[in-house]
């Protein structure tokens, strides 16, 4: 019934990537940047219906020294972003960001002076969650993708190589518009994101 | 369907007994074609080779509206009680208010900026007007209507008559100063603020006249209409769909 | 900075005055009376025992992204400077490009906490541009009052929690998203989205209630008090609440005035001053309720006038409930009949979804064409709104909301600004929180109940 009844002879092998990130994707603790709307979303995400805490991400740390996850949580405006950058700074490794809904993936509804279009622009990010607001159903959709990349990271030089081969591929990658293609490659704001230092590739959620 | 405000004849209308009186309707068809041209044709991007929305169609502005009296309502008691206000101190109605426009249900008195304070402290102190709340000043930025492009439009309640009012004064862009009036009213403090931050209105005597919602080093000011959107084209796969201020719109 | 002189023997009161900063004079074997006098307060402020604390805009309890710097003196705050714009969006901007109709989809993002409340203000004004405020559907009215006091709890609801989770209890915000649930569900129902849902749009609502949905209601109001009891239960006799809420964030009516404070905030210093009564809209003065008002001044009354205004909520949404029940004559529509101006989406839900309605398409497209051409050009122009300006206010959970549209004629907006009741409410936080101590200051800005959506749009 139990695991010990799968093992053979009772040794449970694994490999120390796997259990590295196994521990890390249980033990997350989101920096929540709740800026706008979003951020009332992830109240409820929180709250007892839809339960953040079957992650063990309920305590959010309000310190980014602290912080695993930075969920950007809302519109970013321009006076906004060297904060969010800062704090984002002062997360220590190993972190990960969600843009949680479309005015952090893309600037959203408000193409204006004032939001900066995507956080991709400020910070690498890894989950791209759309929704105006994304229902917390879609939030925890989005933290479950999340988890199975952390599962699935590599360690060490590994994790070097597969970044270099992540960079890699996404500067080789053509522009969505056949017209910028022949540009620089990379030239997207996608490959924005591989400049500022980058970690792993887009996942992008796909809405209910 | 655009029906524009049309000014009040005065109240000897010459009607029909009156041959010699002239035409209301041409008397407003004039004063309307006397004012500028606001935009041309009905839709298509202005400065590009869009020439799809009847580029020959003139759009006029209309011309500025001023109500006669009786202005109805309550608003006749508040302008009595204003001119009777201002005449002890010295000023008459005529000198601090320009215009008056009583225009679906609500009376705006467009002030002259330098008599500005003065009538403030009159709609505040006086008991027959008490007019405790100033819920704030926004700005509105009229490139088309020379020497008085700038306007701060303050928003008047009296809790005790159970009132309401609006005051408009006007600035032109080359002098772009209205007198503040956070000793009058200390909640227009971060208002006129925002007023500065967004038109470039600069109100004289304001303690501290920063930026409140711009960075503070931003160069501009962002709500004027020379001011552009700031949008950038989003990509889609195939397309690109310009950003809403460069996109047709249909006016 | 001080620059204490040490000097043999006595020195004139005339090198005190030329140099700068705090002077000590010492002239040997004086060290204690040194150290008493360097120990004591100046009142020349000279600054060396204040501290400058920046809560930042990431913070968790600055109810978004607000940021304050506090001089500290020890414990007690001395300054206190609220800079805001860490939210600013530019709605206003965008709402000159775009139609009047789809101005309500911007609008309600600024105070995203109540979304009907800006919908609903932005709406009042472009109908009294238009000149048809008398000709909004009756039962178009009802939704409209049965939504805000929906969303009224909801947005109390919103700050109430964080009030608790701020001040350590953290059930009661557990409780209140719990309840806000409820509600959320409510609004998915009725208007398809949980948070801005551009339901209320100029001549009346998008859509009318579904089936089923006044069972919903009723049984919401019906439980409704009891969980808001489970709440009062937590924190109206706490004595750790109290402690920290009682006499705590005092503005009493003179400041109150002067600040241009309206809301929970104006009501809780004795003034009832609500305009739901006084200049009432959407139908308001046919319903029966109080408007709960406090003496205290303080943010224990701000909660207490909070949790009244609930209960006066469920009250009105329960006569609204009674208005919408019961047959219904032959024409009830939700939209202005107006064909140049209501909008004409009729929404159903079919076998691929929810879709404009069969019989609104059959209509269009082969019935009448006039309907065919006010469809297309509503949707793609939308409807002009003759020259002029308007200020529209609504009594919103914070306070007193308008919407100051200002029209040239044209199909967008010429002008639009929203007073926001948070922009004026958080003026007053340097009046409330200096003097007071740096942890009175979490209450403070929690019983003014900002949304930074709002202050900034």
């Amino acid at each position: 019934m139990g695991l010990e009844e799968a093992l053979p002879s009772g040794f449970l092998l694994t490999t120390v990537e796997k259990l590295a990130g196994y521990a890390r994707k249980y033990s997350v603790w989101p920096a929540t940047f709740g800026l706008a709307c979003c951020a009332i979303e992830l109240f409820s995400t929180g709250g007892a219906r839809h339960d953040l805490a079957r992650f063990g991400m309920e305590r959010a740390s309000n310190t980014p020294r602290q912080a695993d996850l930075m969920i950007v949580a809302g519109r970013v405006s321009q006076k906004m972003a060297p904060v969010l950058r800062q704090i984002y700074d002062q997360m220590s490794e190993p972190k990960w960001v969600i843009s949680m809904g479309v005015c952090a993936s893309s600037g959203g509804m408000f193409n204006n002076y004032s939001i900066v279009q995507g956080v991709d622009h400020i910070v690498p990010v890894d989950i791209y969650l759309p929704g105006c607001p994304p229902r917390p159903e879609m939030l925890l959709d989005s933290i479950l993708k999340l988890h199975d990349k952390i599962q699935n990271s590599k360690l060490g030089a590994d994790r070097d190589k597969e970044i270099t081969e992540l960079e890699q591929a996404r500067l080789r990658r053509l522009p969505l518009l056949p017209s910028l293609r022949g540009s620089v490659p990379g030239s997207s704001a996608a490959g924005s994101a591989a400049a500022a230092g980058d970690r792993a590739p887009e996942g992008t959620v796909t809405s209910q | 369907m655009t029906e524009t405000n049309q000014p009040k004849q005065p109240s000897q209308a010459s009607q029909a007994g009156d041959p010699a009186a002239p035409d209301p309707a041409e008397l407003a068809g004039r004063e309307r074609l006397s004012e500028q041209v606001v935009r041309t044709g009905m839709f298509g991007v202005p400065g590009t080779p869009d020439t799809s929305g009847y580029g020959g169609l003139q759009v006029r502005q209309p011309p500025p509206v001023s109500s006669p009296r009786p202005y109805g309502s309550y608003f006749d008691d508040i302008a009595d009680a204003l001119g009777g206000s201002l005449e002890q101190a010295g000023l008459s109605f005529g000198d601090a208010v320009e215009r008056v426009v009583a225009d679906r249900g609500e009376l705006t008195l467009h002030v002259r900026r330098e008599h500005l304070p003065a009538v403030a402290r009159r709609l505040r102190d006086d008991p027959a007007l008490a007019f405790e709340l100033c819920t704030g000043v926004c700005g509105v930025h009229y490139p088309l209507e020379a020497g008085r492009e700038l306007r701060a439009v303050y928003h008047m309640a009296s809790i005790t008559h159970n009132r309401r009012l609006r005051l408009e004064v006007s600035a032109p862009d080359h002098d772009p100063h209205i007198p503040s009036l956070v000793d009058v009213y200390p909640a227009n403090d971060w208002h006129e603020r925002e007023t500065w931050d967004f038109f470039g209105i600069i109100f004289d005597g304001h303690p501290a006249l920063t930026r409140i919602e711009m960075p503070d080093d931003w160069k501009g000011h962002p709500q004027r209409k020379d001011y552009p959107l700031g949008g950038i084209p989003v990509e889609y796969r195939g397309a690109t769909v310009p950003p809403p201020d460069e996109r047709r719109g249909y006016e | 900075m001080t620059a204490p002189s040490s000097r043999a023997g006595g020195a004139s009161a005339q090198d005190a005055a030329e140099a700068e900063g705090r002077v000590y004079n010492v002239g040997g074997a004086d060290w204690d009376e040194l150290v008493a006098a360097a120990g004591e307060p100046s009142d020349d402020q000279a600054g060396e025992e204040r501290i400058v604390v920046n809560m930042g805009p990431q913070h968790p309890s600055t109810h978004g992204v607000l940021r304050l710097i506090l001089t500290l003196d020890g414990e007690t705050v001395t300054e206190l400077r609220p800079v805001i714009g860490y939210l600013h969006t530019g709605i206003e901007k965008n709402l000159e490009f775009r139609t009047w109709t789809q101005g309500v989809t911007f609008v309600t993002r600024a105070d995203y906490l109540m979304p009907i409340f800006n919908e609903t203000a932005y709406c009042l004004a472009v109908e009294r541009l238009l000149g048809i405020s008398g000709s909004v559907p009756e039962r178009a009215n009802v939704i409209r009052v049965l939504m805000m006091e929906l969303n009224r709890i909801s947005s109390h609801l919103t700050g109430i929690g964080p009030l608790g989770l701020e001040l350590g209890a953290s059930t009661v915000f557990i409780y209140a998203i719990r309840e806000r649930e409820k509600t959320l569900d409510l609004f998915e129902l009725v208007t398809g989205l949980r948070m801005n849902h551009a339901y209320i749009r100029p001549g009346g609502v998008s859509q009318d209630l579904p089936p089923g949905a006044i069972e919903k209601l009723r049984h919401y109001v019906a439980i409704m008090p009891r969980q808001l009891g489970e709440i009062r239960a937590l924190l109206d006799a706490s004595p750790v609440f109290l402690a920290r809420t009682k006499n705590v964030a005092y503005l009493d009516l003179a400041g109150c005035m002067a600040l241009g404070i309206t809301g929970p905030m104006l009501r809780t210093a004795g003034l009832p001053w609500d305009l739901r009564k006084s200049q009432p809209y959407c139908g308001y003065e046919s319903y029966e309720f109080d408007v709960p008002v406090r003496q205290t001044c303080d943010a224990y009354g701000r909660y207490l006038v909070r949790m009244d205004e609930m209960d006066q909520s469920l009250r009105i949404i329960e006569q609204c409930l009674d208005r919408l029940e019961g047959p219904r004559p032959g024409r009830d529509p939700v939209m202005i009949e107006d064909a140049k101006i209501g909008w004409p989406a009729r929404l159903a839900l079919g076998p691929d979804g929810l879709g404009p309605a069969p019989d609104h398409i059959a209509h269009i497209m082969a019935q009448s064409m006039e309907a065919l051409i006010h469809h297309f050009k509503l949707v793609t122009e939308g409807f002009r709104v003759p020259a002029g300006q308007v200020y529209a206010a609504v009594e919103s959970p914070r306070g007193e909301l308008g919407c100051h549209v200002v029209s040239d004629g044209g199909t967008r907006p010429y002008r639009v600004h929203l007073r926001d009741p948070s922009f004026n409410n958080l003026q007053s936080l340097p009046a409330m929180a200096e003097g007071a101590l740096v942890a009175d200051v979490i209450p403070a800005v929690a019983s003014v109940d900002p949304v930074m959506g709002g202050v900034d749009r």
